[in-house]
């Protein structure tokens, strides 16, 4: 009797999981009234009209997600937009070119010459590059904190793991600052300590590559090594120092605003969305000079911003209905233009000549080369 | 604390020894004073032992306390969200100047100018551009058009008319109204201009803006705005996971734990595999992803995304708790039971399903019931099949894409916006709700079959 209540608990789930595939389309709005024969019809006919999908870079997700959700109001074509990040995503998206892989992947930097080589070997040929706008990485500090006015050099000499012993004489010593004033007399009398995204992050990857060596590039010496030996230059431009005075911050910006808040001695490095949501919180430390402000950042005035892309298959243009359509909005003057609803979320705009370039490439389907 | 101890319960066993040496003493060893001595470390010691049990107990209870205080004074305002009812006038100039009422092109209408214009009708003498894009900011740009959108398009013969519609007001006229936003922040660091603030409470003074209950929030889809945003999609999604993974993992894992405990021979082979179920359940559930994308995915080619794939990988993250819970259940039924089925002339196998299963099922279900919510609580694992996404549609099989509830909450509490953070606390007690409904369902049936015992 027990045994047959267990199994019958059992049975009891498998049959509503059963209902819960055949009729959910019940619960979609569009077919209230379908007979169950109906529903499953018609959830064959999903199967075989693909959606479009989209994978990559967890910082362009915001904005692939309401150009996927503007883009289904107005079309009804589904898409499903996931956050694996950039390097996730060019692997998932040159995996290969059969309909079941991905038909867009966002990213945060441009395609390395390592995964567009990837692509080309797995057959994905024809890649199409949309660059979509800006995104500044700010370094910001709580509010009611001494502002900070920060040379590119600074921030390479208060975070490298190794540093210069003077501009002329590159013999490299650990590196000796503990104070702001120890490197620049201009910034405020506070010990360094700093929350940054952590390794994983491409945030960090673009902090790294634009402020770090921007920074190191203004040392004359490390400048001649640079000529002489990139990869070295590489090295002792990319490596963040390891003695606590740089802390890696999760991957939840919301959290290292938190931070700030409650530690008005420290600075965070995160992005411009964060900082434009925040403003009642913390302020933006300029960097040479410059406000991380919308301006500063579209014009390039500030110089800690990257470039925000997605890549496009050609192959899959027509093979995926509304995958050209979707690049159109996402590269109309409605989404991505100057007052577009994208700004609004936080995305620095390009240029009106910068789009219609992109513009132009995503309606004659023009491939990029590396 | 044993540290504490340690030394205390040596010299006591010391003692002990001494003092055992002439046990026929017996009158001594229980009133000397050494004795009472005794005694009252004994006491102290258990006495302290409670002490440190209660305030364990105190300690989680605190924790817990905190927590839902937290999430619960975050999240309570999401259920409600502010409503502003607008007059739009459908002029077919702007939806269809060239009057053909053709569904599809009127969905791809500009619907912003409709909504911009009755905003405008709100409030008098708003002329300049920047006016016009400050009070448009105070509707749900994305909400209103699209509400007005759909109804036009499933009824091409409302344009011209002027329809009535209640839509959500912006996340941030939400959040000034909700007391999220300060208004005594200076103008410049608010999201919110004075001026908006004027015309926000002359809006509630005329009872155009009005707190509502939130319905979106628990049957809309997932949004990027997160006025828009709810967890329907997210919620059918986690219960067609929780499906797939019991249908798999409740038969597998109980029969596994029958066959190994009553049939199977007990040589080293057996004894390989049960350290290897063992194991199982303490591989970190990132691995099942790594697996299943290895298996189901690339190998045998099934769709991304799918809750199928999804409940698959989460049985097998289920299955080693429902294993190791239905053997301990199992182990903890009197032989006596078995020996008397066997002694009357049942076979082995009649023995264990009629007599021992029964018995031990209020334990297999607690088992089981607890590797469910292990399996409703994973992230990881999503991620390597492609269900961490953003899905805009509930859906209707388990081989459509779909997210998960604990997947959403990752993912708005990663958003820059501050309305996220009252939608994510509310969308956690919602999963912590359907996690006590889960553990009471399980302490439910648990008693309704040990009275029948």
């Amino acid at each position: 009797m027990k045994m047959f209540k267990i199994a019958s608990a059992y049975a009891l789930t498998v049959s509503l999981t059963a209902l819960l595939t055949a009729c959910g389309g019940n619960t979609n709005t569009q077919s209230s009234t379908e007979t169950q024969s109906n529903a499953i019809e018609s959830a064959k006919v999903d199967t075989r009209v693909k959606d479009i999908r989209i994978v990559g870079s967890s910082t362009v997700y915001p904005f692939s997600t309401k150009v996927a959700q503007e883009f289904g109001n107005k079309t009804g074509f589904k898409v499903v937009v996931e956050s694996t990040g950039s390097g996730g995503g060019h692997k998932l998206f040159c995996d290969g070119n059969g309909p079941e892989t991905a038909d867009v992947t966002n990213s945060s930097r441009r395609q390395k010459k390592s995964e567009f080589e990837m692509c080309t070997e797995n057959g994905v040929e024809g890649v199409i590059e949309v660059k979509i706008g800006y995104d500044g990485i700010v370094i910001a500090n709580a509010i009611d904190a001494a502002p900070i006015d920060m040379r590119l050099k600074d921030i390479y000499l208060a975070f490298a793991k190794q540093v210069p012993v003077s501009d002329t004489d590159c013999t490299l010593q650990p590196n000796p600052y503990t104070n702001w004033q120890d490197i620049n007399p201009d910034l405020p009398p506070q010990t360094i300590e700093a929350y940054g995204p952590p390794p994983t992050s491409g945030t960090r990857d673009a902090f790294v590559e634009i402020a770090m060596e921007g920074g190191a590039k203004t040392i004359p010496c490390l400048a001649v090594l640079r000529k002489n030996d990139k990869k070295a230059f590489g090295n002792i431009a990319h490596t963040l120092r390891e003695d606590g005075k740089w802390i890696d911050g999760g991957e939840n910006d919301n959290a290292l605003v938190q931070t700030l808040v409650n530690t008005p001695s420290a600075i965070g490095v995160f992005g411009y969305s964060f900082l434009d949501q925040n403003t009642d919180k913390i302020k933006g430390g300029y960097v040479d000079g410059a406000e991380p402000s919308f301006e500063n950042i579209s014009s390039g005035v500030y110089p800690v911003s990257r470039s925000l892309y997605f890549y496009l298959k050609k192959d899959h243009v027509g093979k995926t209905p509304g995958l050209q359509e979707y690049a159109l909005e996402f590269t109309s003057e409605e989404a991505s233009g100057p007052g577009g609803y994208l700004e609004d979320i936080g995305l620095v705009p390009l240029t009106d000549a910068e789009r219609a370039k992109v513009r132009a490439d995503v309606e004659n389907l023009r491939a990029y080369s590396q | 604390m044993s540290q504490i101890e340690n030394p205390e319960t040596k010299s006591k066993k010391k003692k002990n020894r001494k003092s055992g040496k002439k046990p026929h003493k017996m009158t001594s060893l229980h009133n000397s004073e050494a004795a009472l001595l005794r005694l009252k470390k004994r006491r102290a010691k258990e006495g302290r032992f409670i002490l440190w049990g209660r305030l364990a107990i105190g300690f989680a209870v605190a924790s817990l306390m905190w927590l839902l205080f937290s999430l619960v004074g975050t999240g309570y305002t999401a259920f409600t969200q502010h409503f502003i009812t607008l007059d739009v006038k459908l002029e077919a100039s702007i939806l269809d100047p060239t009057d053909i009422r053709d569904p599809e092109k009127l969905r791809a209408a500009n619907y912003r100018r409709l909504i911009q214009t009755s905003m405008q009708a709100q409030i008098e003498g708003v002329t300049d551009r920047k006016e016009k894009r400050a009070l448009f900011n105070l509707v749900s740009a994305s909400g209103a058009t699209n509400y007005v959108r759909q109804k036009v398009y499933k009824n091409p013969n409302l344009v011209g008319q002027t329809l009535t519609v209640t839509v959500p007001t912006s996340d941030e006229v939400d959040q000034l109204l909700k007391g999220y936003i300060d208004r005594e922040t200076p103008e410049a660091r608010r999201k919110v201009s004075n001026q908006q603030i004027e015309w926000i409470d002359e809006l509630v003074d005329r009872g155009v803006i009005k707190p509502k209950f939130n319905t979106i929030f628990f049957t809309g889809t997932d949004s990027r705005d997160p006025e828009l945003a709810g967890i329907a999609s997210a919620v059918v999604g986690s219960l067609m996971l929780l499906s797939v993974a019991f249908i798999l993992a409740f038969p597998i894992g109980v029969g596994a734990a029958i066959y190994l405990d009553e049939f199977a021979p007990k040589n080293k082979w057996t004894d390989l595999i049960e350290i290897n179920i063992n194991n199982l359940a303490a591989v970190p559930s990132i691995v099942f992803g790594l697996l299943g994308l290895a298996v189901f995915l690339n190998f045998f080619g099934m769709p991304r995304s799918a809750p199928l794939v999804g409940g698959m990988v989460l049985a097998l993250r289920a299955f080693p708790t429902i294993t190791i819970a239905t053997r301990a259940a199992l182990r903890s039924v009197s032989p006596s039971i078995t020996n008397g089925a066997l002694s009357v002339g049942a076979s082995h196998v009649q023995a264990v399903f009629h007599h021992k299963l029964p018995l031990a099922a209020p334990g297999i279900l607690t088992g089981t019931i607890i590797g469910m919510a292990q399996v409703l609580g994973e992230t990881a694992p999503l991620l390597m099949i492609g269900m961490v996404a953003f899905v805009t549609e509930i859906p209707t099989s388990v081989m459509e894409p779909a997210s998960a509830l604990p997947v959403q909450i990752f993912l708005w509490s990663d958003s820059a916006e501050r309305a996220w953070s009252e939608r994510t606390s509310a969308a956690i007690i919602i999963l912590l709700l359907v996690l006590i409904t889960m553990n009471g369902f399980a302490i439910w049936l648990r008693n309704k079959l040990e009275k029948r015992r």
